[in-house]
């Protein structure tokens, strides 16, 4: 019989990289998610399916699924970047809560306000007197008719 | 038989309208006034015609008609007759009828007034209301008929208002039910109250028409419609104080609001309402703001369009889901058209519109009006925005894109900050002119007592910069309100002598737009209260539980004790409910009943939290029912919302505060003054004083 003369060396790097091995966790394998954890997720990304319902409060069946999806994927040590780039990617920028195009969804009201804005500011300009100091009185509203207006010119001549 | 005559009455109303709109025209136009009258009796008809109507309808309902498609969609031989009533609002084809009744009702009240001074508006005020009500009665006539009946024919099973040549008529055992989220008591009253302040809100824009067509470009047509315009205020905000109840109550995620594009279509026409019944007191005061003001009141009508549109077009679905749908082309086309219109006879009466007064002061009361109407401008300007941008990614990009709470929330938060900010700065300014100085000096000690308040709850409360910016705020406006308040109150006290309670009550009944408006914004304040809670503080959490087992949570201990489930055959339901005890450092507070009812007829499931209120907060709790129920464990979901019944309290003050307003003013005190004046020897001149 042949006889095989093994490296001591070499059996020792063996046994020292199957006892690393055994120690090391196993990876994407962490504590189950609790609901909140989940939830804090879903919170954030709406049903592909139903109008206008958030994930975390879907009754569908389909949204359990996707929440047990969440709950795998944080469990497997993904991020909420990730989760969510996920359910964007398998269904569409809906899935968000809000568009990914953040500049357009604030310029166009911004824009409208601030227009709204310098529009009321010209107003103010045109309706001021160039002189608005002083302790003015309250000016009296226009008569509307010509009986009410003789009759503010009798009470004024009776003061 | 029956389906068929309903559907008479109701092609003959169709008629009746459109036989009003063209006798008013041509007989204001040709000075007839007997066809004008005419017109108005042909429009008082319309009521009592779909009412008649109304009436069929709901006796198909309540004697389970299924072969009417109606009926068979929204109801079932389980449901009690009262929710059978409160069905000809739960779809499509019976809400629009609704409508249509509501507008026919107002229309008539309208035209039953004495119309002595006001003739030349009324033939147009009928045209308005008229085409209103032809626009929303066509729809059901020609698109949306609830008497249309199901026929089984060669395609299938379909609706029909006549038998087709080939057709039997289908009558379904049993219909599909309303929907279980539509069973709930706000949700029986919050549809017909929303309509209530849409349809309302009708009838100024219909004066403000008249008032273009006419020339009568003054003040009259607001002084008719002023309280009009504050019922239909009402009616609206307590439209959305009721689907917001009804959406903590039921829909099972703890809120009151969630920025649904429903939500927003009828809260737009609310803000617009709301600019108009501040900026008309300019109108009135100063004969100022007459363009702007027929803007509003256009711009509110046609809010109330799009929101009846938005939530009936399916439009929100897809914008494809519109093009397809028959009533999505034509509401577009009607708001345009009735838009274009109304905009077009403001550039007519221009030059008529124009100002009669300058202003001289920035810190004046109309330029705070001026500024408020700018921030309500604004908030629309969001929510319209965030409802539309949907609808214009998919359009242009192909790209469906969702809108939700946190741009709302973002975007309003600080416009809404700054309203209340006005809130308590524009009760103490003066009309026609105000200064730094004499505001300050009238807003220094209230601003005082509210930084005193702020920092109380920076030591006790919280240290959250946001609600703490908010609570100033409130505490600013309660206080500067309170404040005016009692200042014409001491000051009555002591010109009158009376004592204060006397004052304070006197004071309000001599001014009551006034100082109903006070108690608004005090309402509001509290109604803000609730809100920066549940929307700050709120904190929840979610969790399996074993019978025995519990959690914490706030301060709080919620153990599961036990769970039942059983049907109720009649009912047509299956409740599973739980037993939940609470405790609080120990003490037992109480037992809490979540739970799940399940419809068999339209097989959908309702979740009732069960909710454990006070002042400081709702412990609230819902049993979650996607996720099975075992004798192992259950699942809940649990909230606590701080603070959130003051949302509920002041939506009550906010309705004492509008009926105060509303309500017609006294006559005039009668003050003995002494009179000097020269009477002359041989003749009386008759004075002014008489």
């Amino acid at each position: 019989m042949k006889v095989v003369y093994i490296p001591k060396l070499l059996v020792a790097a063996f046994l020292a990289l199957s006892l690393a091995f055994l120690a090391s966790p196993a990876p994407a394998q962490g504590p189950t998610p609790t609901d909140d954890e989940v939830n804090r997720i879903a919170k954030q990304l709406y049903c592909p399916v139903c109008e206008s319902t958030p994930l975390d409060v879907c009754p569908t069946e389909a949204c359990r699924q996707w929440r047990d999806l969440i709950r795998t994927m944080l469990a497997d040590g993904k991020s909420e970047e990730e989760i969510k780039q996920y359910f964007v990617t398998q269904y569409g920028v809906r899935v968000l809560d809000e568009p990914p195009n953040r500049v357009l969804t604030y310029l166009v009201p911004g824009v409208a306000i601030l227009l709204g804005g310098l529009l009321l500011l010209r107003g103010f300009q045109m309706w001021m007197k160039p002189s608005g100091t002083g302790t003015a009185a309250v000016e009296n509203q226009p008569a509307q008719d010509p009986y009410v207006a003789r009759l503010e010119e009798e009470l004024k001549k009776q003061k | 038989m029956i389906a068929n005559f309903g559907f008479g009455v109701l092609f003959i109303t169709f008629l009746v309208t459109l036989y009003s709109v063209f006798a008013a025209i041509y007989g204001d136009r040709r000075q007839i006034p007997a066809l004008v009258e005419s017109a108005r009796r042909a429009m008082l008809m319309t009521w009592p015609l779909l009412t008649l109507t109304a009436g069929v309808l709901i006796y198909l309902l309540i004697n389970n008609h299924f072969e009417v498609q109606f009926v068979y969609e929204v109801t079932s031989r389980s449901m009690p007759t009262y929710l059978k009533v409160t069905a000809w609002w739960g779809g499509q084809a019976g809400s629009l009828l609704f409508w249509s009744w509501l507008m026919s009702a107002f229309a008539s009240l309208v035209t039953l007034r004495k119309w002595d001074r006001d003739r030349e508006f009324l033939p147009w005020v009928i045209v308005v209301a008229c085409v209103t009500m032809a626009f929303f009665i066509g729809m059901n006539v020609f698109f949306e008929n609830p008497f249309a009946q199901l026929y089984q024919t060669f395609e299938g099973v379909k609706p029909y208002t006549f038998r087709p040549p080939d057709g039997i008529l289908m009558t379904p055992d049993d219909g599909r039910g309303l929907n279980p989220l539509l069973r709930h008591p706000g949700m029986i009253i919050h549809p017909p109250m929303l309509y209530l302040g849409f349809v309302s809100f009708v009838i100024p824009y219909a004066f403000a028409i008249a008032a273009l067509i006419t020339g009568r470009t003054d003040d009259r047509w607001i002084r008719l419609t002023r309280r009009w315009a504050l019922w239909a205020w009402l009616f609206l905000s307590f439209g959305l104080v009721l689907g917001g109840r009804w959406a903590y109550d039921v829909l099972g995620w703890g809120g009151y609001w969630g920025w649904d594009p429903v939500e927003i279509a009828a809260f737009m026409p609310w803000l617009t309402g709301t600019a108009f019944l501040h900026s008309v007191m300019i109108q009135e005061k100063r004969g100022m703001l007459k363009h702007w003001n027929m803007l509003l009141i256009i711009l509110t009508y046609d809010l109330v369009i799009f929101g009846t549109f938005l939530t009936r077009s399916g439009v929100l679905s897809s914008v494809h889901a519109f093009a397809q749908s028959a009533i999505g082309p034509l509401f577009f086309t009607f708001i345009g058209f009735t838009l274009i219109a109304s905009v077009a006879l403001i550039i007519y009466r221009w030059s008529g519109l124009r100002s009669e007064t300058e202003m001289t002061s920035m810190l004046s009361r109309e330029a705070l009006f001026l500024l408020n109407n700018l921030l309500f401008m604004s908030i629309l300007v969001v929510c319209f925005w965030g409802v539309i941008f949907p609808l214009i990614s998919e359009l242009f990009s192909g790209q469906k894109v969702t809108v939700g709470p946190p741009f709302y929330e973002r975007a309003t938060s600080p416009l809404f900050g700054a309203l209340m900010l006005l809130m308590g700065v524009a009760p103490l300014s003066a009309w026609g002119h105000s200064t730094v100085k004499t505001l300050g000096r009238t807003l220094w000690k209230p601003a005082v007592a509210a930084v005193a308040i702020t920092v109380l709850l920076f030591f006790t409360y919280t240290q959250k910069i946001g609600a703490l910016i908010g609570f100033f705020l409130v505490a600013f406006v309660i206080l500067v309100t309170i404040y005016e308040y009692w200042r014409g109150a001491y000051a009555r006290q002591r010109s009158q002598g009376e004592n204060i309670f006397t004052a304070f009550w006197n004071l309000t009944g001599r001014n009551r737009r006034r100082y109903g408006g006070y108690i608004i914004h005090i309402s509001m304040m509290l109604m803000a209260i609730g809100i920066l809670g549940i929307e700050i503080f709120q904190v929840e959490t979610q969790g399996t539980l074993a019978q025995g087992e519990s959690l914490e949570i706030a301060g709080y201990t919620v153990q599961y004790k036990e769970i039942a489930s059983w049907s109720d055959a009649p009912a047509g339901v299956n409740y599973t409910r739980s037993v939940i005890d609470i405790y609080r450092d120990g003490k037992f507070l109480g037992e809490l009943n979540p739970r799940i009812d399940y419809y068999f007829d339209s097989q959908q499931t309702m979740t009732i939290p069960g909710n454990r209120s006070t002042m400081r907060d709702d412990l609230y709790i819902l049993l979650v029912d996607w996720e099975p129920v075992s004798s192992t464990g259950a699942t809940f979901k649990i909230y606590v919302n701080p603070l959130v019944n003051w949302l509920w309290l002041g939506s009550l003050l906010f309705l004492a505060g509008v009926v105060i307003a509303a309500w017609p003013e006294k006559e005039a005190e009668r003050v003995p003054v002494t009179v000097r004046a020269r009477v002359p020897q041989q003749e009386q001149t008759p004075s002014a004083a008489d």
